[in-house]
């Protein structure tokens, strides 16, 4: 397993930092005590990658994601999302995030739930449209548009979110176990449609999951996690091709690195304290 | 056919020839009409040989409604079978309407689902009918929806007026101020925790006071003509819609509400866009609670002063002059107002809450 990532997109002079996080600790008081969320995070997230977050239930992995988001603020050390406090960065809408359900509003028709951030953000009527065209394509729900959302399933839902976050073009992508609910068909069918988006849009993007395949297949970096206190225990760069058809599982360079992270999820002694 | 279909077509059969019996007691032309239904209804018997559609039942029931309304004028004192042909028709009617459910049920009667509220309806009215007039009751206890009718029909400049002073001027306008109060009330305090302590105990208090204890004053504050019962409609309305909005406004998730807050979007976008459209279905039940409560408050508030018109007003005076059918006439005419105020805005509340679960699932 190489540290270098010598597969990842050809960088022009050194890579752009998106996301640094310093001695990252955030600490939530509660009635029984201080929970320690996160405890001491170091970790560089630059450009154009896709970074994957996974460990058991409690691990930090919501929080740091909800963290950059500047939904919940850091007790102690220091987060830049491209050089700016998270606040900055929020309000700059440097990034689109697609949260665990698709969140979409039920009185509004997908297309007017995609051109939800752009009415806010203040866009003209002919780009909503445009924007609106582009990134419903982009996700193939092209001729959806009229419908509601409580008229889709579950899956088309979640690609109606993704086409939200995606609609006012942030370069950052950060995504809560966006298919954690949906079911391994139609999952394995997102990934790779993810993929490929990733591929067209060069988004930097972060994902949460609990799914040790879907990190492997999806990510140039696997950053694994445990829990009291939620901490960082390794950080995999993926040696894997860029272009990953989805036999790529079975290959045994794939599974030496979902190995790896499974070595890791159990040297956090994650799962003897949660079962 | 089920059981009760069973005793239903038994008793009402039985029922007629009993009738039929007794009937000849009387010479053969008086109440030939009701004679003519009870054979019917005696010979409906047959069905128990031979299948009997459920029109004919429906057919017979409106034959013998006719009848009894006929036998009423002729037959004085009613004879035991005059009422045993009411109950007779009342029996057809309930079998009839038995067996229709069960056919609209197995898809064989589409289309005809307003006809069974109707029967009942229509049945009630028949029942208050004849006994008021065969029975003699004094027209105070209660007069015949007959008698009520046509006092409404003469009455209709009178009762025009009421409605203009009670419904058009106070419900309206109380309503309307009530309800916006309530509203903009429910905003601010949501807006600041500092007014919801203050103003929350303060609405509930206002919600507490008893409408008889209020109406007398407001009448000293606003005066005798219609301000004073909008300003009673006000404090009815104004705490069911600051309540419903308050915990309307709290409806959307907190999954909606980071949504707006990744996308920086500031307190009114927030409004606007999400928590308001979430607080509609809310916002609609206060709505519909006060549209009824409304007329409740302006017809009592008027029994505590005003000019001499409007519908409580009506309703105290007309009262003490023993005017009943009147009375009923104000009543009837507020129960037809007060319903078509609530469908009117029900029907408002579906096209604008089309998307709520408890609205979807419909066609």
């Amino acid at each position: 397993m190489s540290v270098t990532s010598p597969n990842n997109r050809p960088e022009p002079g050194s890579p752009a930092v998106v996301v640094a996080a310093e001695h990252l600790g955030l600490t939530f008081g509660t009635n029984d005590g201080p929970v320690h969320a996160l405890s001491d995070v170091n970790l560089t997230i630059n450009k154009g990658e896709f970074v994957s977050f996974i460990g058991p239930s409690g691990c930090g992995k919501t929080t740091f994601l909800r963290t950059i988001a500047d939904l919940e603020q850091p007790t102690s050390g220091r987060l830049l999302i491209n050089g700016m406090t998270p606040q900055q960065a929020r309000e700059t809408r440097a990034y689109g995030y697609v949260f665990q359900a698709p969140a979409l509003y039920p009185w509004r028709t997908i297309e007017k739930n995609v051109a939800l951030p752009l009415e806010i953000m203040g866009y003209s009527a002919i780009e909503q449209a445009q924007r609106i065209k582009r990134t419903m394509e982009l996700v193939n729900l092209a001729g959806f548009e009229k419908k509601f959302p409580w008229q889709l399933s579950g899956g088309m839902q979640q690609r109606a979110s993704i086409a939200r976050a995606l609609a006012f073009d942030a370069d950052l992508l950060l995504m809560d176990e966006p298919f954690g609910a949906l079911d391994e068909i139609v999952r394995d069918h997102l990934n790779s449609e993810l993929l490929k988006l990733w591929a067209a849009t060069q988004k930097t993007i972060c994902f949460v999951t609990h799914s040790i395949p879907e990190a492997v297949y999806l990510s140039t970096k696997i950053v694994v996690m445990s829990p009291r206190p939620g901490r960082v225990t390794d950080i995999i760069e993926s040696t894997l091709p860029l272009e990953r058809p989805l036999d790529i599982r079975e290959t045994p360079e794939f599974l030496a690195i979902a190995a790896r992270v499974r070595d890791g999820l159990r040297a956090g002694h994650s799962y003897e304290d949660v079962v | 056919m089920s059981q009760l279909q069973y005793y239903l077509a038994l008793v009402a059969g039985g029922l007629c020839a009993a009738g039929l019996a007794l009937s000849f007691a009387t010479p053969l032309e008086t109440a030939l009409l009701l004679k003519a239904f009870l054979a019917l209804g005696f010979l409906s018997l047959l069905r128990f040989a031979l299948p009997l559609s459920l029109w004919a039942d429906g057919a017979i029931a409106a034959l013998g409604a006719v009848a009894v309304l006929a036998g009423l004028a002729a037959l004085d004192p009613a004879p035991a079978f005059f009422w045993m042909a009411l109950i007779a028709t009342w029996l057809f009617a309930w079998l009839f309407v038995e067996r229709l459910a069960a056919a609209i049920r197995a898809g064989r009667a589409t289309g005809f689902g307003m006809v069974i509220p109707l029967v009942f309806g229509v049945s009630i009215l028949l029942f208050w009918e004849v006994v008021t007039r065969g029975a003699h009751v004094p027209q105070v206890i209660l007069p015949p929806p007959s008698q009520v009718w046509t006092r409404l029909i003469a009455s209709l400049p009178t009762l025009w007026a009421d409605f203009q002073q009670t419904f058009l001027k106070a419900v309206l306008a109380g309503y309307i101020m009530g309800c916006a109060a309530g509203f903009a009330v429910a905003i601010l305090v949501d807006r600041s925790p500092f007014l919801k302590a203050g103003l929350l105990p303060i609405g509930n208090f206002v919600s507490a006071l008893p409408i008889i204890g209020i109406a007398p004053i407001m009448v000293m504050w606003f005066g005798f003509d219609w301000q004073s019962k909008a300003a009673v409609v006000v404090a009815m309305t104004f705490f069911p819609m600051l309540v419903n909005t308050v915990s309307g406004l709290n409806a959307a998730s907190s999954i909606e509400r980071d949504l707006m807050r990744t996308y920086a979007a500031n307190y009114w976008q927030t409004l606007f866009k999400l928590r308001l459209p979430a607080a509609a279905p809310f916002i609609f039940n206060a709505l519909k609670i006060n549209s009824t409560l409304a007329l409740i408050g302006a017809i009592v508030a008027e029994f505590f002063g005003t000019p001499i018109v409007g519908m409580g007003f009506r309703i105290s005076t007309e009262v003490g002059r023993l005017n009943i059918d009147l009375v009923w006439a104000e009543i009837a005419m507020a129960a037809v107002a007060g319903s078509a105020f609530y469908g009117v805005i029900a029907l408002v509340e579906r096209s604008v809450t089309f998307w709520h679960p408890s609205v979807r699932g419909r066609a």
